[in-house]
């Protein structure tokens, strides 16, 4: 059996596969089948909707260009779109998205990732991330304004010094005033970030959250 | 050794091997990695940010990580790998490829879906934002990347997977052929060729389908892990330690030391790694139960891979000094001394408590190079080292070259390791104290200096070997061959 053609390919090639397949990929899958998956347009949210209408009158000018409006529908297009900018751009390379329950990593940048959260199509494949050269991103929504990301993305050194992340002019028409779609819709995806939790800090209301706690 | 004795132990081996090919798949082979350490010093220049290509969409860095890690799995090493196929199984088995005109559509095949992966992860994203693209995806509510795809590893384009997985097909048809058309006991490296091609298939489908097709989330990420670890473990790791079995009793010229570690080493393997995958992920929402599965079956995995290199070292009793004299058994060597180290880091590492600090740090990254490129490409060498000259039937025109080949190699890689571990154990202190992120990514500065000389090194190892080759090939050097180096 050990050392026979059949024994090896039909127990060690396929039977132990599975095997692993079953207790490995196929166990998480039955535990989390009754939470349903939801699309781009369900997740779209109020806070989200905040920071896409900034961005549409910040960017008007790019709006009018590429055929947006501050609708949901545009905004889930964006999100998907920005997403897949985000994998294609290699950011999921450099950048996590998951808060772990140890290093005082809570502390740093909000609450322990838990599942329900990656249940959405943006997720498939979900996008915990491989390295951090730079922070992890799945609470980043919200913490900066919409124009920092954009001179961020156009040049990072400009505001945040030393970076070692890349410049990504090709996501603008010529300045960081004039993202294009890309650019609109991975500010767009990066804002989401976060924004299903109550943590979710609006930059422009910073005071007044610092004033209830 | 001298052409004539290169003649001599190689009897009627045109009606077996399609050497012509061997050496097709060795020359793309040697083009991909080139490209590969392209691709890993752009990245490398990046963080230490002198790369002078900086803000050029198609040079973008990003991108090219991807390209990195693509060719030397997809380029580099599977095609390396196909070559070498091409010489032992038939040997093994005195049989032929099922077919050699199946070979030349592999050979094609292959080049085909590694340039257009190349293709689509260069210029995908370029195109990403077309309207018909993004009308598409959402009536279909599929991810439509024309790029990569988020999946490490998996990141070949959509419309390539089913390709590949024809591809892969056709190789396992290919070699299948002959395996079971050979009679009387089979020999260890066989045991691991025919696991290696039902395992490479099937972990090719699940990790290009399932993540991106079917499930979301949590679970897509066990089965990312899966993948990952999969397409080491289960590819790339089977068909290098089927080909050091083949190999070093060659050289040798004496049997493996112990045939029941031989077992217990495939048996290990076959059973433990496939039950790894979720260790890429401790500490996510994925069940912790899951969790300790895996962790508790890398550690098991450990012990298993003691027993081969344990295996291997008692075959080498008796004969070190061979070490010395013969290149491409030091590279199989080295590349096994690396292994044990990467194993045994492995079972380290892979406990919550090193996970706590090291997670998604250098040290990881360091971790992978050792592994892809210490050993496996390392071994790869050597088999090119051996194997090239007994097809062209003439000598390496220089021994110094090679020497230089390996010292470079072997010494850069280990400098990048030690250097990148450290560097891991920095980031990780750094960012559990809570300092500014900017503290760690200035302090991981010098760590990434290093590793961009390091990389160097290994850089000019590589085109000593490629001078080697114009050296040994160019037709105005015909006494070249004539000379008597040690292979």
């Amino acid at each position: 059996m050990f050392e026979t053609k059949t024994g090896i390919i039909f127990i060690a090639g396929l039977f132990f596969f599975v095997l692993a397949f079953l207790g490995n990929g196929l166990v998480p899958m039955l535990m989390y089948k009754d939470l349903p998956e939801q699309t781009a347009e369900q997740v779209v949210n109020a806070r989200l909707m905040t920071q896409f209408k900034d961005l549409s009158e910040r960017y008007a000018e790019s709006f009018k260009k590429y055929d947006m409006e501050a609708t949901e529908q545009h905004a889930a297009d964006a999100l998907r779109l920005g997403r897949q900018i985000y994998i294609g751009e290699g950011c999921w390379h450099c950048h996590s998205q998951f808060i772990r329950p140890v290093s005082n990593e809570s502390r740093r940048w909000g609450p322990v990732s838990q599942t329900p959260e990656y249940q959405n199509e943006l997720q498939r494949p979900v996008m915990f991330g491989t390295r951090r050269v730079g922070p992890d991103l799945s609470r980043e929504g919200g913490r900066r304004s919409n124009d920092w990301h954009a001179v961020h993305f156009f040049r990072p050194q400009s505001v945040s010094v030393g970076s070692p992340m890349p410049d990504y002019p090709w996501l603008f028409d010529g300045d960081p005033d004039h993202p294009n779609r890309r650019g609109i819709a991975v500010m767009t995806y990066v804002q989401w970030l976060g924004s299903w939790l109550p943590s979710y800090p609006y930059y422009e209301e910073l005071k007044e959250i610092e004033a209830e706690e | 050794m001298a052409t004539a004795a290169i003649e001599q132990d190689t009897p009627d081996r045109s009606r077996l091997v399609e050497e012509r090919l061997v050496k097709w798949f060795f020359y793309a082979a040697l083009l991909y990695f080139a490209i590969s350490l392209v691709g890993g010093f752009l990245m490398a220049l990046q963080l230490v940010r002198w790369n002078p290509f900086n803000g050029l969409e198609i040079l973008s860095p990003g991108r090219w990580r991807m390209i990195h890690t693509n060719a030397i799995a997809y380029g580099f090493i599977a095609n390396a790998f196909l070559g070498v196929l091409h010489w032992a199984v038939p040997r093994l088995t005195f049989h032929p490829v099922g077919s050699r005109a199946l070979s030349y559509f592999i050979f094609f095949a292959w080049q085909f879906i590694v340039l257009s992966t190349a293709a689509g992860i260069i210029l995908g994203p370029t195109f990403q934002d077309a309207p018909w693209i993004a009308k598409m995806s959402r009536e279909l509510g599929v991810a439509f990347c024309v790029g990569a795809q988020g999946v490490e590893w998996g990141e070949t384009p959509f419309w390539i997977d089913p390709v590949a997985l024809v591809g892969l097909a056709c190789v396992a048809f290919n070699f299948m052929v002959p395996i079971a058309k050979s009679k009387g006991p089979l020999y260890v490296t066989l045991w691991y060729f025919m696991a290696a091609f039902v395992w490479t298939f099937l972990t090719y489908a699940m990790g290009n389908l399932l993540p991106e097709y079917t499930v979301a989330g949590t679970s897509a990420g066990a089965i990312g892990g899966l993948f990952i670890h999969d397409l080491v473990g289960l590819f790339v790791t089977p068909l290098g330690w089927g080909l050091m079995y083949y190999f070093v009793p060659i050289m040798l010229k004496k049997p493996i030391w112990s045939h029941g570690l031989s077992l217990v080493g495939f048996w290990g393997l076959a059973f433990f790694y496939p039950l790894q995958g979720i260790h890429h992920f401790l500490y996510t929402p994925i069940p912790m139960f899951l969790q300790y599965g895996a962790i508790i079956s890398t550690i098991a995995v450990e012990l298993v891979v003691a027993t081969v290199v344990i295996n291997f070292m008692g075959t080498l009793w008796g004969n070190t000094r061979i070490v010395i004299d013969n290149i491409p058994i030091r590279w199989f060597y080295t590349g096994m001394i690396y292994y044990f180290i990467t194993c045994f880091q492995c079972a380290l590492q892979v406990t919550l408590t090193f996970q706590q600090l090291i997670h998604f740090s250098d040290w990881v990254v360091g971790h992978a190079h050792l592994v892809m490129f210490g050993v496996f490409s390392q071994w790869l060498f050597g088999m090119m080292t051996y194997l090239l000259p007994r097809i062209w039937g003439r000598d390496w025109a220089s021994r110094r070259l090679m020497e230089y080949h390996f010292w470079l190699s072997a010494v850069g890689v280990f400098v990048m390791f030690l250097d990148l571990t450290m560097a891991g154990i920095f980031q990780g202190y750094f960012w559990s104290s809570l300092q500014p992120w900017e503290v760690s990514t200035e302090g991981s500065f010098p760590f990434w200096a290093v590793r961009v000389f390091a990389g160097l090194a290994m850089f000019g190892g590589f085109c000593c070997f490629l001078t080697n080759i114009w050296l040994t090939i160019r037709p105005a050097q015909g006494q070249a061959g004539l000379r008597m180096n040690h292979v």
